[in-house]
C-alpha cells in the first residue's frame, strides 16, 4: 500500500526574495539575460566560520532549507534530496580558471572540494547533523524532477517519514558567459520578457527551493504529491501520449485538471511543446512562472512551490495566468506541471489539494 | 619581523576570507588551529600554498605544517629561515 | 519481489587493467594492475603521480563505437557508453523497447574534460561550441541512453565517489517500487586535469602505486573507467527465462556529517551505511563473505573505514581487499566498477588480492588478503564512500 505524500513546508531564495506570504503578489516579471537572486542575510544562520567557503548555492540552499524544515516543524529530515543542473558551478569555475591561469600551480583545495555537486546537501546534512540517506540528482531540466521522484519512493514505501527535497542551481559567471556563448542565453543588454522574446535565447536566474516533504498530513500541509513521470526525450507530436498515459496511470482524465502549470521561458522552439500540452487540456487553466523565475536546471521547482500555494489559499496570484482572459473559477483541485528543456528532459507532476 | 608578521596576517585573512577579522585581532603568539583562531585542515592546505606561492616553500607533508603553522610567530620565523623568495 | 533482492541480468565495464568483463576477470586473477603514467594528455603531474589510464584514445573509443562525426560524445560519455553497450549486449536485451527500460548514470567530471582543454577558445572562436552543452554531468547520460536507444526515465546521480554506488540503489529501489521493468545502472568518469589537480591540493595523491591498509600508505592514484549494471525485476526475468548473474541483495546510503571531505574518526557513515544494506538484504553481518572495501590508501579513508568495519564485524571480519591498486580511484565509476568485481567474485569464488600491502597499520587489527584466495562466496558487499560525508554500501549475493 503506497503512504501519500505531503509538501509541509517550503523554503526559498529566488530572484523574487524569499519564500514569504506576499512572495507572489509582490513578484516582478524578469527582463534581463541574466538575474541573480535576491539575498537574504545569512547572519545568524550559518556561523561566521562556515560562511567565509561558501558560495552563493550553498548559502541559498542552507537558508531556503532552515525555511522549509522550520515552517513543517521538522527538526532533523530523515533524508536529504537535492536536484542540481550545473552543481558549485561558481566553486567549479574557480578552480578551473586558476588552473588555466597558473598552469596547474598554486591550486588552492577549497574551490576543488566544493565543486562537486553533492556539495550543498552535504552542508545540510553538516549543518543540521543529518546522517541519513542523502543524494544528488544531476541532470539538466529534470534534476529536480530525478529527486522528487527518489522523494516519492522514499515516502510512499514508508522508509522514511521525513524528507528534505531541494533544488539549486547558482549563477556562475564563466559558465553562464559559454551559455550565453552557446545561444542558450540572452545576450548582454537584451530586455525581453517570456512573452515579448523575440531575440535568441532565454533569460536564465538563479535560485534554491527547498521543500519539508513528509508522509502526514499537517496544519502546516500546502498540497498533496500524487505522481510523477520523466522521459529524456519527445517530439511534440509525442507529448500528448506521453500526457494522456500519465494521466492514465493516475486515474485521471482531462477535466479533472483544474490547472496547468507550463514552462514556457520564451523560446520559440521550446514554447512548442508547451502550447501542444495546454491544446490538449482545453479545461485547465495555463499558468507559467519562468517570467518570475528565470530559467535554470532546478526552476521548475518555483512551478511546484506556485502549485502549492495555489492549492493551499485556493487562489491563483494573478501575475501566474498565461491568458488574459480566464474561467472563474473558485476551487482548486489538481495541477499538472508540464517541463521540459529544448526537447529533452520531460516532467509531468501532478500535486492535489489536501 | 615585524612586518612580515603584519603581511602574513593579511594574507591569512585574505585567502582564508576570513571577514570579520582585522589584523589586529590576531595575537602574534595565538592558536591559528582549534581553539584560537578557529582554522582547520582546509586552511591547512590554503597555507601550504601561500608558503609555495608567496615565499617559495614546499612543504610536502601535511603534518609537517601543523608545526609550523601554530602561530603566526611560528610561520614568520620558518618563512624568515626558508624563504626562497 | 522475492527476498533475495534485484537480479543481475548484464556487465560491462572499461578499466585500465581491461576494455571487456573478460579482461578485467583475466587482470584479477593474474594480479596485473593497471597503472601507469599518464600519456593521454600532458600535465604538469605526469611525472610524480601514477594512474589508471585506459590506453585509447578519443578517438579510438570513437570509432570503436561506430559514432559518426562530428560528435559531442566528451571522454566520459565515450568510457560510458562502451561499458553500457557492453552490459546491454551481455543481458542479451533484443529489443530494447520491448520493457519499461531506464538508465541511471552517474558521473562527477560530466563533460569537464573537454571544458578544461576548449573553454578558453569558446569566447573567442566557435570552433568547438558544440562542447559547451556537453560540460555538464547529465549530457553523458543522455549521449549513452542516444547511443543505446533507450527511451524513457533516464537521469544521473552525482555523489562524488559514491555516485555510482548510489545510481545501482537508485535503479535498483525503481524496480522495487514496480516503476521499472529493467533499468541500466552505474558510472562512468574520465581522468582530467581537473581531477587530478584537484586531489593534489587535497595532497592525496601518492607518488607510488597506492598501498591501502598499509601502514605506510601515502595516498590514492586516480583512475578513469565506467562500468553498467543490467537490473531486471523478478517478473521480467521469469517472463524472459533470463540467466541471472547475481542479486543486488541490499543497499545503504548514510551520511557521516562530520567533515567536508574527511571521514569521522570512528567512520559513523560507514557503519550506517554498512548496517542499512544488511538490513535490506535481511542478512547478518556474519553472512558477507568478502567486503569489496572503498580502500584509497588515504590515511583518513583505510583508518576511518576499517574502524566502521570492526564496528560491524567485531572480532569476525570477513576476507576483504581493495582493487583499487588494480584501476586507480576511478571516482563516480567506482562503485560499478567494485560492483563488476563483487560479481565477478561471486561468480569465480575468488577473492581478487589487495596489491602493494606489506605493513599492518597500528592502529587496526585488519589485514587484507594479499593473494588470490579461492573460497566459495555467498555474499559479497562493497563499499564506495565520496566527499560530503556521503558512504554507501551495496551487497551482492549469489545468484
Amino acid at each position: 500500500m503506497k503512504k501519500n505524500v505531503f509538501i509541509n513546508g517550503i523554503g526559498a531564495v529566488t530572484t523574487q526574495g524569499v519564500w514569504r506570504a506576499a512572495f507572489f503578489s509582490e513578484a516582478r516579471v524578469l527582463d534581463h539575460a541574466i538575474t541573480s537572486a535576491e539575498q537574504p542575510s545569512y547572519n545568524g544562520l550559518i556561523s561566521p566560520g562556515a560562511i567565509r567557503r561558501m558560495s552563493r548555492g550553498m548559502k541559498m540552499g542552507i537558508y531556503a532549507a532552515q525555511q522549509a524544515l522550520a515552517e513543517a516543524s521538522v527538526t532533523i529530515p530523515g533524508a536529504i534530496v537535492t536536484g542540481t543542473g550545473l552543481g558549485c558551478s561558481a566553486d567549479s569555475d574557480k578552480f578551473l580558471r586558476s588552473l588555466w591561469e597558473n598552469e596547474e600551480q598554486f591550486l588552492t583545495p577549497t574551490s576543488f572540494i566544493q565543486s562537486t555537486h553533492n556539495t550543498v546537501a552535504a552542508q545540510i546534512a553538516l549543518q543540521w547533523q543529518c546522517k541519513g540517506y542523502n543524494i544528488t540528482h544531476v541532470n539538466g531540466a529534470i534534476s529536480f524532477e530525478s529527486a522528487l521522484l527518489d522523494t516519492l519512493l522514499l515516502l510512499q514505501t514508508g522508509e522514511e517519514e521525513h524528507v528534505l527535497l531541494g533544488g539549486v542551481d547558482e549563477v556562475a559567471e564563466q559558465t553562464y558567459t559559454f551559455l550565453q556563448a552557446a545561444g542558450d542565453i540572452k545576450a548582454d543588454g537584451i530586455q525581453e520578457t517570456v512573452k515579448n522574446s523575440v531575440s535568441p535565447g532565454v533569460n536564465y536566474a538563479e535560485g534554491a527551493h527547498f521543500f519539508s516533504v513528509g508522509a502526514s498530513k499537517t496544519a502546516s500541509s500546502y498540497a498533496e504529491i500524487i505522481d510523477i513521470t520523466l522521459q529524456n526525450e519527445l517530439e511534440v507530436s509525442e507529448t500528448t501520449s506521453f500526457l494522456k498515459d500519465f494521466l492514465t496511470t493516475n486515474d485521471l482524465r482531462p477535466g479533472d485538471l483544474d490547472a496547468v502549470i507550463l514552462g514556457y521561458n520564451g523560446d520559440e522552439q521550446d514554447d512548442l511543446f508547451y502550447s501542444a500540452v495546454q491544446q490538449t487540456l482545453p479545461s485547465a487553466t495555463p499558468l507559467y512562472y519562468k517570467h518570475l523565475s528565470g530559467q535554470f536546471d532546478s526552476c521548475s521547482a518555483f512551478g511546484l512551490a506556485a502549485a502549492a500555494f495555489i492549492l493551499k489559499y485556493q487562489t491563483v496570484p494573478p501575475v501566474l495566468y498565461w491568458n488574459e482572459k480566464n474561467p472563474a473559477k473558485t476551487a482548486w483541485k489538481n495541477i499538472l506541471l508540464y517541463n521540459q528543456y529544448k526537447g529533452k528532459d520531460h516532467s509531468l507532476v501532478v500535486v492535489r489539494a489536501c | 619581523m615585524t612586518a612580515l608578521k603584519e603581511e602574513l596576517k593579511r594574507q591569512i585573512i585574505e585567502v582564508l576570507n576570513l571577514e570579520d577579522i582585522t589584523p589586529a585581532d590576531i595575537q602574534d603568539d595565538e592558536a591559528l588551529f582549534g581553539e584560537g583562531l578557529g582554522l582547520d585542515s582546509i586552511d591547512a592546505l590554503e597555507l601550504i600554498v601561500l608558503m609555495d606561492k608567496t615565499y617559495g616553500i614546499k612543504l610536502s607533508d601535511p603534518k609537517k605544517g601543523r608545526d609550523i603553522f601554530q602561530s603566526i610567530e611560528t610561520m614568520a620565523t620558518y618563512i624568515s629561515e626558508n624563504r626562497t623568495k | 519481489m522475492t527476498d533475495r533482492g534485484v537480479a543481475v541480468t548484464g556487465i560491462g565495464i572499461i578499466s585500465s587493467i581491461g576494455e571487456t568483463v573478460e579482461e578485467n576477470l583475466q587482470a584479477l586473477l593474474a594480479g596485473k594492475q593497471g597503472l601507469s603514467r599518464i600519456a593521454n594528455f600532458p600535465t604538469r603531474l605526469q611525472e610524480h603521480i601514477w594512474v589508471g589510464e585506459i590506453k585509447r584514445t578519443n578517438e579510438e573509443l570513437s570509432d570503436s563505437l561506430g559514432l559518426s562525426l562530428p560528435h559531442a560524445f566528451t571522454r566520459t560519455a565515450l568510457l560510458g557508453a562502451h561499458a553500457a553497450r557492453q552490459a546491454v549486449e551481455s543481458a542479451k536485451l533484443q529489443e530494447i523497447h520491448d520493457l519499461q527500460t531506464g538508465f541511471i548514470s552517474s558521473t562527477s567530471v560530466g563533460g569537464m574534460d573537454y571544458t578544461e582543454r576548449y573553454g578558453p577558445t569558446y569566447l573567442n572562436s566557435p570552433e568547438w561550441h558544440r562542447y559547451i552543452p556537453s560540460h555538464p554531468a547529465g549530457d553523458s547520460s543522455h549521449k549513452i541512453a542516444q547511443h543505446l536507444g533507450i527511451k524513457g526515465l533516464v537521469t544521473t546521480v552525482s555523489t562524488a565517489c559514491s555516485s555510482a554506488a548510489n545510481a545501482m540503489m537508485m535503479g535498483a529501489r525503481l524496480i522495487r517500487s514496480g516503476r521499472l521493468d529493467r533499468v541500466i545502472v552505474g558510472g562512468t568518469d574520465a581522468l582530467s586535469k581537473f581531477t587530478i589537480n584537484g586531489f593534489h591540493t587535497l595532497m592525496i595523491l601518492s607518488d607510488a602505486p597506492c598501498q591501502p591498509f598499509d601502514k605506510h600508505r601515502k595516498g590514492l592514484n586516480l583512475g578513469e573507467g565506467a562500468a553498467y549494471l543490467v537490473l531486471e525485476s523478478e517478473e521480467s526475468v521469469q517472463r524472459q527465462g533470463k540467466h541471472v548473474l547475481a542479486y543486488l541483495a541490499g543497499y545503504g546510503n548514510a551520511n557521516d556529517a562530520f567533515h567536508q571531505t574527511a571521514s569521522s574518526e570512528n567512520g559513523e557513515g560507514a557503519f550506517l551505511a554498512m548496517q542499512k544494506a544488511l538490513m535490506i538484504a535481511q542478512l547478518t553481518p556474519q553472512d558477507i563473505d568478502y567486503v569489496n572495501v572503498h580502500g584509497t590508501a588515504t590515511l583518513n579513508n583505510d583508518l576511518s573505514e576499517g574502524r566502521a568495519m570492526q564496528r560491524l564485524f567485531k572480532d569476525d571480519v570477513p576476507l576483504f581487499s581493495s582493487t583499487k591498486p588494480f584501476t586507480g580511484h576511478t571516482l563516480a565509476a567506482a562503485g560499478a566498477m567494485e560492483a563488476v568485481y563483487s560479481i565477478l567474485a561471486l561468480q569465480q569464488n575468488v577473492v581478487p588480492p589487495n596489491l602493494h600491502f606489506n605493513t599492518p597499520m597500528e592502529e587496526l587489527d585488519l589485514i587484507p588478503e594479499t593473494t588470490l584466495r579461492h573460497r566459495s562466496l555467498s555474499h559479497v558487499l562493497s563499499n564506495s564512500f565520496g566527499f560530503g560525508g556521503n558512504c554507501s554500501s551495496l551487497i551482492f549475493s549469489k545468484a
